[in-house]
């Protein structure tokens, strides 16, 4: 019988708020450790917390992208459990009545869209960062993070590949992107994730699932699904049975391996956070968050297609980010004659250089309007496109503008008929065998003239009037 | 109701000796009989509350108003290393 694959997945995104969710303390990354605290985020006792808006905002415009339910009354509860980098001893979360439920996301499938449920997205506060490494018997622990703001965005259990959940993850990584609710930088563990998966036979009962814990790369989430449904599958054939539990991804093994058993940390008794009182928001405040909404990565793409002409490669390319699609904008907009060629020039010659450099878009040295003048100069056939080339990439070293580097190099194109006739009586002079075989009826060598001219011109010639000439002058 | 009044402690981290246990047990057993009398009344249609005050939350701008007071804040942890609090390994 064929085994089928179930997993649910829960993301974890910080928010980038300037404050954390209860505090006036920075979220800045990076600050020197413990530096960025005060009592609320500490929890010394008789301190009361009072919730960020901009967390709500950013909650609210996210569960708004995802086509849910934004209740206008959510409340908070604690989760308690104890450990070193949580100085209250609990986590202020959202269990009953979370902000946002029932939304979803389309995720491309063969031809179509597969639609994946997400159930819920909750706001909450983040741990403290808790360190090991080098360290005898002693763990240091770091409380700049703790209270920081989070996002839980848990889908349903509706992806049936590894390969699904990491197209739902990127799509969503994507998204929180381009609404700038998060800086979702997963090194940072800005979008981690965990993942619940379970393996059974179409049509009968979903297995037990194993809960993959806190993995904040794509490839090691990928990994870690692949290695787990084998271990499941194999598991079960020789009559085990998957036991409900967290499990770690070792990337250096290359495995799952379990982490402790659940039973204890379940227990989080969760009750209602008795100092925060019910969170209430008008539907005029969504409806003014909802007209507040920057368009978003699909509605981009298809909008690339149709105003600019874009093929749905080069749409979606230019449509990764935010940054890179506003750059193509501003590009497209200096050099309207040719959108195309604005994206072939933007998606294949500098971010391919770009990326050479390890350089974002962002700290381009070329600026837009500067690659659009370098755009008009082929198309007014100062310079050919493949000179062009050669000059964008002196431009990315020098960070001279197009027309200092053409000047410079005396790249020109030469389309002065009396130097291009000049250079064909000089090739016709030194090559007087094929002009004798030509004039006998040998047509092929017409190609060969043309070379022997823009050899001499050293490519600066404009191809289209030595063609022009030389068919006048092979004849005389 | 009986209660695993060690397992409570456990998970409250608070140690007991097996006759403190013993004398909490039937006083926590009384209080949570006491408050399951609320069970027999007829919810029927009443809107949950959610806390007991009726107000809604406040909320604050997100603005940076602390500074780093961490010399004064670190003064009560028994232990520390160029500027990170010191504690037993932890580590799963």
């Amino acid at each position: 019988m064929s085994w089928e694959v179930v997993i649910g997945l829960e993301v974890h995104v910080q928010m980038n708020t300037a404050t954390k969710a209860f505090c006036g303390c920075s979220t800045e990354f990076g600050a020197e450790p413990n530096t960025q605290t005060c009592p609320v985020c500490l929890g010394m006792p008789g301190q009361l917390p009072i919730l960020n808006i901009e967390a709500v905002q950013k909650a609210v415009l996210t569960g708004l992208a995802i086509h849910a339910t934004i209740n206008l009354e959510s409340k908070f509860d604690r989760k308690n459990y104890f450990y070193p980098d949580l100085p209250k001893g609990y986590q202020i979360t959202q269990l009953p009545v979370p902000i946002v439920e029932h939304g979803y996301l389309d995720i491309p499938s063969g031809d179509g869209e597969k639609r994946l449920g997400i159930t819920r997205i909750h706001m909450e506060d983040d741990a403290g960062k808790s360190m090991h490494e080098g360290l005898d018997g002693i763990s240091h622990i770091d409380l700049n993070r703790a209270g920081v703001p989070l996002m839980e965005i848990v889908s349903e259990p509706d992806m049936r590949s590894a390969d699904e959940a990491i197209a739902y993850l990127k799509q969503l990584h994507q998204l929180v992107l381009f609404l700038d609710v998060s800086d979702a930088n997963m090194e940072k563990g800005q979008f981690r994730c965990d993942a619940n998966v379970s393996v059974h036979h179409p049509g009968t009962p979903f297995g037990t699932r194993a809960e993959l814990k806190n993995m904040n790369s794509f490839r090691f989430i990928k990994q870690a699904i692949d290695y787990e449904v084998g271990r499941q599958i194999e598991l079960i054939e020789d009559g085990g049975k998957v036991a409900l539990e967290s499990r770690l991804f070792d990337s250096a093994k290359g495995e799952t391996r379990s982490m402790r058993s659940k039973e204890e940390a379940n227990d989080y008794r969760y009750f209602p956070e008795p100092d925060l009182p019910p969170l209430r928001i008008s539907q005029e405040e969504v409806n003014a968050i909802k007209a507040g909404m920057p368009e978003l990565p699909g509605q981009l793409r298809k909008r690339f297609e149709t105003e600019y002409g874009l093929s749905v490669y080069d749409a979606d390319v230019l449509t990764q980010t935010r940054e890179l699609a506003a750059w193509y904008e501003s590009l497209a907009a200096a050099h309207p004659a040719d959108p195309k060629r604005c994206a072939n020039w933007l998606a294949n010659e500098l971010l391919g250089r770009l990326n050479e450099a390890d350089c974002g878009i962002t700290d381009s040295p070329v600026s837009p309007e500067s690659l659009a003048s370098l755009l008009d100069r082929i198309a007014d056939n100062t310079i050919s496109g493949k000179i062009a080339k050669d000059v964008l990439d002196t431009m990315l070293e020098t960070g001279h503008d197009t027309d200092t580097v053409i000047e410079e190099k005396g790249l020109k194109q030469v389309s002065d008929t009396g130097v291009i006739d000049a250079m064909i009586q000089q090739v016709l002079e030194a090559n007087p065998d094929q002009l004798a075989a030509f004039r006998g009826g040998k047509d092929k060598l017409f190609g060969f003239f043309v070379g022997q001219v823009m050899k001499v011109s050293r490519g600066k010639a404009n191809p289209g009037l030595v063609n022009q000439r030389l068919k006048v002058l092979l004849k005389s | 109701m009986d209660i695993d009044v060690q397992k409570v402690a456990m998970l409250a981290r608070i140690r007991l000796t097996d006759a403190e246990a013993n004398e909490l047990g039937p006083q926590l057993s009384n209080i949570l009989g006491y408050v399951d009398q609320l069970q027999e009344v007829d919810t029927e249609g009443v809107v949950e509350t959610a806390h007991p005050h009726d107000a809604a939350m406040p909320l604050r701008a997100d603005v940076v108003t602390n500074t780093n007071r961490r010399e004064a804040l670190q003064k009560p942890a028994p232990k520390i290393e160029s500027g990170l609090y010191v504690v037993p390994k932890v580590i799963e």
